[in-house]
């Protein structure tokens, strides 16, 4: 259970969160190169995230910050170096397959179809372990759902939108979620809603790798931060750090 | 008044194998994103491995109901997998180019070994004859034909819409790489897909066996059709397709009764008129 890497790991994370409890590494991205076409848009990207944590990569519009989601769900055709998934290298495993072994994806686009209904939306992703939510326990979560199960996907508000792509891969069992900006574009209030949920999940026991443009919103439910910006990380700092690190995230993020 | 009925359940037939043929060019299209010009050669496979099993192996209709599709299918998931599937991404004209060249060599290889004219293929024994209707005499093996072939569409209907693989399928559509990432197997989905297409065009293929004869070229002929009736249906819609294909089979038949002479080129009309006005066909969405 506890081998040296893995406390490692802990370490970082304990700046943030009390007991120093060794927690497994659950992913580790190392020189993470990735291309569109010809373009070349990663430029060896390396950071991890631990068991139970919530990491946000901040960083500008272009910076890299879907792809690098992208490139971990297995999506961006041409990537190289290493991403370990629970101690499984998965650089070149296909994303169906990547989908089974426990990781789940929330695109920035929300991907909520418009030809299925919001109950087949949400029944849509296949389970790939024990353990996920319950119908129930999603509704609880998102209330508004539960009202809208016969109407077409894409008729809701995108608040509902991006609640619906939210729960429907709390329903596969996958512990290890990729939200890609859940907040852009939202009023304050579902904001506040998207919040409390993810500290919920974390609560839980969910991992969480967030992709964020709104710090103030993610200094609220995240453990620690990566900044990325034209295909790197470029600083990783534990949410206690935030406010010491204010000047240069405000040099970064152009804020 | 005869004549009208004769006429009408001629429509009918015909509706029956534009529907069945129709219905599998939207699935494929949909999944594949291609035009499906091999559909009337798949079609005659359909007829022609009816006939073989019977010829060779003994094996009667009923077999052929199941078998024929199910061997022409799996040569379709071989033609997917061996070149459909490298079309990914490009242009519709490729797959079109490539299904049509498919389409021409198939048929020139059944012609060279069978000639162009019609092998006979009798009407199983249990479908035999026909019952007065007093308005019409109605052969049972044409009843048969269309009320199977609207069991099988809607099935066909019921399985895209109403179940958690169509689920996956109209998802598939509309966003492949979701669906994927997922974790559903979307390649396999897509394969199949073709396979199950191209089966609803072999089905079609044995039903006609007894009605057409069975012809190198009897897809060719028909496929023009199949495609304007395509055309005015669009592809957005599994049960646009099935209407359609229905109504216009009906609408010729009629069109046979009271203008003869333009019988044959009553759905090309309907598809200039439909183009004019709605481009992207009766239940189609906007491309
Ligand atoms: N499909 C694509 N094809 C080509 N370039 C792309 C594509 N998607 C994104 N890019 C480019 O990749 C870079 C990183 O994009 P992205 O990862 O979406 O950034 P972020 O999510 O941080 O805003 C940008 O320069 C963007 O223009
Ligand atoms: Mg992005």
């Amino acid at each position: 259970m506890s081998n040296p890497a893995n406390n490692a790991a802990a370490m970082t994370r304990s700046a943030s969160s009390a007991p120093a409890v060794s927690r497994k590494t659950v992913l580790t991205v190392e020189n993470l190169e990735a291309w569109y076409g010809e373009s070349h848009i990663l430029h060896g990207v390396n950071f991890n995230v631990t068991e139970g944590e919530v990491v946000t990569l901040l960083g500008r519009n272009g910076a890299g910050k879907t792809t690098t989601l992208k490139s971990v769900m297995g999506i961006i055709g041409k990537r190289t170096g290493s991403v370990e998934f629970e101690g499984q290298n998965i650089i070149r495993t296909a994303s169906d397959k990547i989908a089974r072994l426990g990781v789940a994806f929330c695109p920035e686009e929300r991907g909520i179809f418009a030809s299925l209904d919001v109950r087949e939306n949400l029944m849509l992703p296949p389970q790939v372990r024990e353990g996920g939510l319950t119908l129930d326990q999603i509704f609880e979560l998102f209330p508004n759902l539960k009202e809208r199960l016969n109407s077409q996907g894409t008729k809701l508000s995108g608040g509902e939108q991006q609640m619906l792509a939210i729960a429907r891969i709390l329903r596969t069992g996958a512990r290890f979620l990729m939200l890609d900006e859940p907040t852009e574009g939202l009023a304050p209030v579902i904001i506040q809603q998207i919040g409390q949920m993810i500290a919920r999940l974390k609560q839980q026991g969910f991992t969480i790798l967030l992709v964020e443009q709104n710090f103030r919103f993610a200094s609220t439910v995240a453990d620690r931060f990566y900044v990325m910006e034209h295909g790197r990380i470029v600083e990783g700092f534990a949410n206690s750090e935030l406010e010491a690190n204010m000047d240069k995230l405000h040099t970064y993020l152009g804020v | 008044m005869q004549a009208l009925y004769a006429q009408l359940l001629v429509g009918l037939i015909n509706g029956s194998f534009y529907a069945l043929l129709s219905l599998g060019l939207a699935v494929i299209f949909g999944m594949l994103n291609i035009i499906n010009f091999a559909h009337g050669a798949l079609y005659m496979m359909g007829a022609f491995v009816a006939y073989f099993l019977l010829q060779y192996s003994g094996l009667n209709y009923w077999w052929a109901l199941i078998l024929a599709p199910a061997i022409v299918g799996l040569f379709g998931i071989l033609l997917e997998r061996t070149m459909l599937q490298w079309l990914t991404g490009l242009d519709h004209l490729y797959g079109l180019l490539l299904t049509f060249g498919i389409a021409l060599i198939v048929q020139g290889l059944f012609q060279n070994y069978f000639g162009s004219s019609g092998l006979p293929y009798a009407i199983p024994d249990l479908l035999k004859g026909g019952v007065n209707l007093g308005f019409m005499y109605l052969p049972i093996y044409r009843a048969w034909v269309v009320v199977f072939s609207l069991v099988v569409c809607l099935a066909t209907w019921y399985l895209i819409e109403k179940t958690q693989l169509g689920a996956y399928l109209r998802a598939a559509t509309e966003n492949p790489t979701l669906v994927r990432a997922f974790g559903i197997n979307v390649p396999l989905m897509i394969t199949l897909t073709y396979g199950l297409g191209v089966g609803l065009a072999a089905l079609a293929g044995v039903l006609s066996a007894p009605i057409n004869q069975v012809r190198p070229l009897m897809g060719a002929d028909l496929i023009i059709v199949v495609f304007a009736v395509v055309v005015i249906g669009g592809m957005g819609s599994i049960m646009g397709s099935i209407i359609t294909g229905f109504a216009l089979g009906v609408i010729e038949g009629l069109t046979k009764y009271f203008y003869p002479e333009a019988s044959n080129t009553v759905v090309f009309v309907l598809m200039v008129l439909v183009l004019l006005v709605k481009p992207q066909g009766l239940t189609g969405r906007a491309a």
